[in-house]
């Protein structure tokens, strides 16, 4: 679907018209991210993060499909094959840095690509299915980059590997032989070293094609807004091209100057300095960590340190570290007021704010801390915090708060005047 | 569809001999992709030369009293303690039925053998190696070992006291073969 008034596509040539009459490529393009889709014309820098999501995830691409070209995915020679990487292939440390950091800057740009859908309320109806395949996508990338993580074979990938392996050994019954069958072995070894390496190779298509299919789903009723209210004339909407591929062009170039401060002057930062130890199955490093962008969850896990009626704390603390992520698919249903943006939204913006976003940072915080007190009991707070905010608090605030008078139209919001009802 | 043109209509909603035709074929095709599914799923369960390391023969004349050594045995971390006589008394003083996970000190090791403490060296929570079988190595808060990634502690003979692990220590299937020599697996 598309407005009326959006702008359509015409051939320029004899060739394009022909193209158009057999692969009518040139026009899907030109709906779908050029001057055909019309997009509300007050979005702010928020809405940069999903192009800038899709660029992260071309760099991983590109720069992951030439490192497997000098990758080795044998745990003799894995951890070797890395250093080859970086000390003996032309512009390898390059390739693999940007790889590296590439991973990190792709989980900074989706997380405030999930904080803006989060304050926003981007996924209430009619973007239900817009939000639920960015889920996917969300759990696909931490699949994915767990995989690869585990690839260069160092004392975190081997440790990393077994730890998160061991999640599915929580299960009840079938628990250790799934683990068994996940890890092809007893404990990680080659067989798990080369199905990861395959499917973190294959992941990152799946997630392009996810990703075709959350634009898909976003394009049938239109991006959404700061204002949170419909559009309601073509006053509303600018064309996509030339104003937003001029302004993500713009955050681009912002993204890109901090992709390369941490690429090129302080490429090891993100990372931990165990992992240029190689893998041993003897040795547990003393402080095992996951990737920063990991450690929320991480913390939640490692809140459970105690029995609940009959379920044991390692399966509560998996069950609840996958329930947090697995909640956030009932968002839609759970958020029941009608207004959408936060900005007209008073209870909601305090809980946002003062609750919900220093909860996921301390989480964050407490993620990579070591396991002792006082952070695990800091956990047990801040992760119960987490699962009331959006079970109990979100539902009763959402019913029961009053919002501030939305604007008559996204035109009146931003320049004051009234959008004319020539429409 | 085009109605007219089909020769058996279902407007009584009886089930027609195309239905069943229909719902055999459709069910056939299915049982075929599950069984085509099988070898793509069961090539995923460890292969036949990971599970020939099935056992390993350890000779453990040479630990002395109060030590322990770490082996492998599919791939997988072994403590062989030889414990003193006080981790043997303190080990049984305990009443097993308090614990997390019940087990007395003679089910975990062998009669006439009972100070030779033989356990995977794999935490039960997720998997990391504990602390505490080599010297200078943190050993808890029960004096047995320490599992630095999620604070787990176990007791002298390996039991769970505290944290988030579920069970005690795996104590593998073992046996003397003779006075010096273990035979895990």
């Amino acid at each position: 679907m598309s407005f009326p008034w959006a702008n359509q596509y015409q051939p320029e040539n004899e060739f394009m018209k022909w193209m158009d009459s057999r692969l009518p490529l040139p026009r899907l393009i030109y709906n779908a991210i050029g001057a055909g889709y019309p997009v509300p014309r007050n979005l702010n820098y928020f809405w940069n993060f999903g192009v800038l999501a899709g660029v992260a995830l071309v760099i991983q691409i590109l720069t992951g499909v030439i490192l497997a070209m000098h990758y080795a995915a044998n745990v003799g020679v894995a951890f070797d094959s890395v250093e080859h990487i970086m000390r003996n292939v032309n512009s390898g440390w390059l390739l693999r840095y940007a790889h590296m950091n590439g991973a990190s800057f792709f989980f900074i740009v989706v997380y405030i690509h999930i904080f803006r859908g989060l304050f926003y309320s981007s996924y209430k109806a009619p973007r239900e299915m817009v939000w639920l395949l960015g889920l996917v996508i969300f759990l696909l990338m931490m699949a994915t980059a767990f995989m690869g993580y585990v690839l260069p074979w160092g004392q975190m990938s081997f440790w990393g590997a077994k730890v998160i392996t061991g999640l599915f050994s929580a299960i009840p019954l079938v628990g250790p032989a799934l683990q068994e069958w996940l890890l092809g072995g007893f404990s990680p070894d080659n067989a798990t070293l080369n199905r990861f390496f395959s499917l973190h190779f294959v992941l990152p298509f799946v997630i392009f094609g996810v990703i075709i299919l959350h634009i898909w789903a976003l394009h049938i009723p239109g991006s959404s807004n700061p204002t949170g209210i419909e559009i309601k004339g073509q006053q509303d909407t600018i064309p996509f091209h030339p104003y937003y591929t001029a302004k993500d062009g713009f955050g681009l170039g912002i993204f890109l100057i901090f992709f390369c401060i941490l690429t090129f002057f302080m490429p090891n930062f993100l990372g931990h300095p165990d992992n240029y130890i190689p893998a041993n199955e003897l040795s547990t490093p003393a402080h095992i960590v996951p990737e920063w962008y990991f450690w929320p969850f991480y913390a939640i896990l490692r809140a459970f340190t105690f029995d609940f009626l009959f379920i044991p704390a390692k399966l509560l603390g998996v069950i609840a570290m996958f329930g947090s992520i697995l909640l956030l698919f009932f968002l839609p249903w759970l958020d029941k007021s009608p207004v959408r943006s936060g900005h007209y939204r008073p209870i909601f913006r305090k809980f946002f704010w003062f609750g919900l976003i220093p909860c996921i940072l301390l989480l964050g915080y407490l993620g990579g801390a070591p396991a002792e007190e006082p952070y695990v009991m800091l956990s047990q707070l801040a992760s119960a915090y987490y699962f009331a905010h959006f079970l109990i608090i979100l539902p009763i605030i959402s019913m029961t708060e009053k919002p501030k008078p939305l604007p008559n139209s996204i035109t009146e919001a931003v320049t004051g005047k009234p959008l004319e009802s020539a429409a | 569809m085009a109605e007219p043109e089909m020769t058996e209509t279902n407007e009584g909603g009886e089930v027609r001999r195309r239905d069943f035709i229909n719902i055999a074929a459709v069910s056939f095709a299915g049982v075929g992709a599950g069984v085509v599914a099988l070898p793509l799923v069961s090539q995923m369960s460890p292969s036949a030369d990971v599970l020939a390391l099935a056992s390993v023969e350890v000779d453990v004349s040479s630990i002395e009293v109060g030590q322990a050594i770490k082996t492998t045995w599919r791939k997988q971390p072994i403590f062989i303690r030889n414990l003193t006589s006080e981790e043997i008394a303190e080990s049984k003083a305990v009443n097993a039925s308090d614990l997390r996970d019940p087990a007395t000190f003679e089910e975990r090791t062998l009669p006439g053998k009972e100070n030779w403490l033989v356990m995977l060296g794999v935490c039960t929570h997720l998997g990391c190696i504990p602390l505490g079988a080599a010297q200078g190595e943190i050993k808890g808060e029960y004096d047995g070992y320490f599992c630095p990634c999620h604070g787990s502690h176990y007791d002298a003979a390996g039991r769970i006291r505290k944290g988030p692990a579920p069970t005690n220590l795996e104590v593998p299937e073992f046996s003397f073969i003779s006075d010096t020599v273990v035979k895990i697996g």
